[in-house]
């Protein structure tokens, strides 16, 4: 990719780049939300074109007109946020768009094809299943699976581990060298400074929609990578006091409930948590992270068992009881659950407070009330937007973020549940949820920290427990824990939790 | 984001491309639809011209009809009352996505409601303000009970509401004829014996003795009720916290629920108010215009009302200069020959309308590569 520039509207994303990838190597692109990485790599899959400059595939000079372009030139990718058909089965996705299969369906032949690079590959997935059905981390393999399928020789990998054990990372690493074996590309990109030091061959650096530097990954630190990225230095380590921890306010007695399936999602989950500490849950996706959360926060009915709020029962709680009880909530889907992208932020910052005095007299809205409390708050959480008036759907992921943080913070709860609250966000975004966590904490909010971010459960957490299929693995007070340990844990090797059990 | 279409290239280096606007200015979203109205009318005018007619003679003829004296502002009001109640009950239940598409047979079964009030169920002697008050009552409940169910069946077994609110006309237009040539019939024809007086709406007309300049103005009082409810809606949207509720589950459903906001209550509830609109648009039908029950007394007024909801982009107030232009087309088709003129107009409207509102969301780009 030469001398690549892209203008959007008020936006210079990407300034005369030029980017270049060798045969068989995992090339990291390493840049800050913002930096121009996706329409960069977005460019390169076809899906946008560039104002000015040229690009070549394998030395070859190409115009990509569209995705299929692409493609055919054996340019993949893999989005961040996932380009699947919900209602269809992982089989119909993975073939959707392709003209091989001809009139008819031949399901088993699908499936089988789907089996295949899954197995070889090490990316289990249930090819019958549907998409909606599936956990993120589940989906993302689809998406692998997509590409490798429709036979692509330049992988783009945008934040790919983000869901994963460590030990499927390794797997995945595995995977990723077996393919750099036979000649194949991967351009990787990243937030984690470890695993890019791990895996890639060489990195480059994007930063506000320029190359600052391409190098070898060979002997650089962590720091010097960092500092690139940001453009000043950058402190790893959180500040983090030592927990004053008070009564129970979150107590999961013997917890059970279905998924969407209605199959077995949780079983007999035994959990507390107290405040002013920071319980992370530790976990693949997929094995009941999302509906241990959704039964806190009352979205979800509990088939067994008992749940305390601040002591009181609220086995059979709706949302917006949980919400009176004060359980705040972080969810995932921050798009999809978490903001109602049309509204404005003013709007999204009231999703919960319009119905308190704050929000008007009785059955009336005071607009103006609200809006001086929408830009209090856009200040004190320093949300950069235009105006309060601004839709959310405008915002960055750091900044739609910052949103949610403060809607949930300005209620004052007893109990905030977060669900990988820094997913996709960038270094900086990310230093600052983990400091609002850590705020609320010294303030004595009970915290329940779900991650599939293992760095980010060992930065925050006081307690870590495992969740393997619906079952907690075992507790372990953070600085007892060890990685290895929590990693065959989250795999579900049930004998160390029985060894554990036993000693 | 930006999408690109490139349409046939007019020379080698030459492309057009659509580019869709990443802000919509405020101003264009105010004028965007005078324009397209306008943009309707001219290609009415061109069908018109197609089979021969003279477009300026007949629209000049049906705008001089429906607004050139009092007497065509009545008639106009007239048409306009039924679709501004009918047309905010649609829009409520838009309002939160929930496509409610048989405000016709909710306004027959809401007049259905209001006939067995005014010749049955109540005491021939009870005064006219509280017979229309039952009457009133009952229609808005008839078209709730027919909201009520489509309401039900999506809240709670998440059925497509469009299917059970278009096949629950069926239902309702079925009821009404067998009671119209049936146990309510006058003499086997498709209609009820007339109300009493004391079932009427009281007309303009009617207060001639009074206020002289009235004398043979037929609009009834209904139109009073139309313009205060949409008042009470724009202030139920705008200014309480059910208001936010609507809007907030109009966005996203997730995160209302997420928010402790809750659907089965609210989808059931709007759907209701949905339909009890209507209603009552069917009520002051028969108490104002009608005065009876009989086959065929909608000219579609429920179907209109989608379009004028949708046109007056759900917007309370805006329903009422819509409903009154379509209320316009209404009376100019009763006069123009050939018949059906309006309807022509009315369907090249909502055509435009639609279409031309997605062409504005993209800004034409002529460029040379």
């Amino acid at each position: 990719m030469c001398d690549i520039t892209k203008r959007f509207p008020g936006v210079l994303a990407n300034d005369q780049v030029t980017f270049s990838t060798r045969h068989g190597e995992v090339h990291a692109l390493l840049g800050e939300n913002g930096a121009g990485k996706s329409t960069l790599m977005n460019i390169l899959s076809g899906l946008y074109k560039p104002d000015t400059g040229s690009l070549a595939v394998m030395g070859n000079p190409v115009v990509f007109h569209s995705p299929r372009d692409a493609i055919k030139a054996g340019v993949g990718m893999v989005h961040q946020h996932f380009m699947l058909v919900p209602s269809q089965t992982v089989a119909e996705n993975v073939f959707l768009g392709l003209h091989e299969a001809g009139f008819t369906i031949n399901r088993s032949r699908m499936a089988d094809a789907v089996s295949r690079i899954s197995d070889q590959y090490g990316l289990p997935v249930d090819p019958h299943a549907k998409i909606w059905q599936l956990s993120v981390g589940e989906q993302q393999r689809v998406e692998i699976i997509k590409t490798l399928y429709r036979g692509a020789q330049i992988l783009v990998l945008d934040e790919p581990t983000a869901v994963l054990t460590p030990q499927e990372c390794e797997t995945l690493f595995r995977t990723l060298h077996m393919m750099t074996a036979e000649g194949k590309t991967i351009i990787f990109i990243s937030h984690k400074l470890e695993e890019v030091l791990a895996i890639a061959h060489r990195v480059s650096v994007l930063r506000g929609g320029r190359l600052v530097a391409t190098t070898e990954a060979r002997g650089k630190t962590k720091a010097e990578l960092a500092s690139l990225m940001v453009g000043r230095q950058v402190l790893f380590q959180l500040q983090k006091p030592p927990a004053t921890v008070g009564e129970t306010r979150l107590e999961l007695q013997a917890v059970e409930a279905l998924d969407d399936k209605f199959l077995p999602a949780l079983r007999r989950i035994t959990l507390a948590v107290r405040s002013g500490e920071i319980v992370g849950i530790a976990g693949v996706a997929g094995n009941g992270q999302r509906e241990l959360a959704e039964v806190v926060c009352g979205l979800r009915p509990i088939t067994q068992g008992q749940i305390n709020v601040a002591g009181r029962d609220v086995r059979a709680a709706s949302p917006l009881a949980m919400i009176e009880a004060g359980v705040a909530y972080v969810p995932e889907d921050r798009n999809g659950t978490g903001s109602a992208p049309n509204l404005s932020i003013a709007d999204n910052l009231a999703l919960k407070a319009y119905r308190t005095p704050a929000g008007g007299c009785g059955a009336l809205l005071d607009d103006k009330a609200l809006a001086q409390r929408a830009k209090s708050l856009i200040a004190d959480f320093a949300i950069a937007a235009p105006s309060h008036e601004t839709p959310a759907r405008k915002l960055s992921g750091g900044n739609l973020q910052k949103v949610i943080l403060a809607r949930e913070i300005a209620g004052k709860p007893q109990v905030l549940v977060a669900a990988s609250p820094t997913r996709g966000l960038d270094i900086g975004a990310t230093e600052n949820v983990r400091r609002v966590l850590l705020e609320q904490r010294s303030q004595g909010a009970a915290i329940l920290l779900i991650s599939e971010d293992l760095d980010e459960i060992f930065a925050v957490s006081d307690r870590i427990a495992v969740i393997y299929e619906g079952r907690i693995m075992g507790v372990f007070p953070c600085e007892e824990a060890d990685l290895a340990e929590i990693g065959l844990l989250m795999a579900g090797g049930a004998n160390v939790a029985a060894a554990m059990e036993a000693a | 984001m930006t999408t690109e279409t490139t349409v046939t290239p007019l020379r080698r280096t030459t492309r057009v491309r659509f580019e869709r606007r990443m802000e919509q200015p405020r101003w264009l979203r105010y004028i965007t639809p005078l324009i397209l109205i306008a943009a309707a009318l001219l290609v009415g005018a061109f069908l018109l011209w197609l089979v021969g007619a003279n477009p300026w003679f007949v629209y000049t003829q049906m705008a001089t009809i429906a607004f050139g004296d009092m007497y065509g502002w009545s008639d106009t009001t007239i048409k306009a009352t039924p679709l501004i109640l009918a047309g905010l009950g649609v829009a409520a239940a838009f309002r939160m996505r929930l496509w409610n598409i048989g405000a016709e047979g909710q306004l027959l079964i809401g007049a259905f409601m209001a006939t067995g009030v005014a010749l049955h169920w109540l005491p021939a002697e009870s005064g006219q303000w509280l017979t229309l008050f039952v009457m009133a009552a009952a229609g808005f409940a008839g078209g709730a009970l027919w909201g009520f169910v489509p309401g039900l069946l999506k809240a709670k077994l998440n059925i497509n509401e469009i299917i059970t609110t278009l096949m629950l006309t069926y239902v309702a237009t079925q009821w009404n004829n067998y009671f119209v040539y049936g146990p309510w019939s006058e003499r086997g024809f498709g209609l009820t014996p007339q109300f009493p007086k004391t079932a009427w709406l009281p007309r303009f007309t009617d207060y001639a003795a009074a206020l002289p300049a009235m004398r043979g103005v037929t609009a009834h009082l209904g139109i009073f009720l139309a313009l205060g409810l949409a008042l009470f809606f724009w202030f139920l949207w705008r200014r309480t916290k059910w208001g936010f509720e609507i809007k907030v589950i109009g966005d996203n459903p997730q995160a209302a629920r997420y928010a402790g906001i809750s659907l089965t209550r609210n989808i059931i509830l709007i759907m209701m108010i949905s339909g009890g609109m209507a209603g009552l648009a069917g009520m002051v039908e028969v108490a104002g215009v009608v005065h009876r029950l009989q086959e065929r007394f909608s000219p579609g007024y429920g179907y209109t009302a989608i379009i004028i909801a949708w046109l007056a982009k759900l917007n309370p107030l805006a329903i009422i200069p819509v409903a009154y232009l379509f209320g316009g087309l209404l009376v100019g088709d009763d006069v123009i020959q050939p018949a059906g003129i309006a309807r022509m107009l009315q369907g090249v409207i909502l055509f435009v309308v639609v279409g031309g509102e997605l062409l504005l969301q993209y800004r034409v780009k002529v460029e040379r590569v």
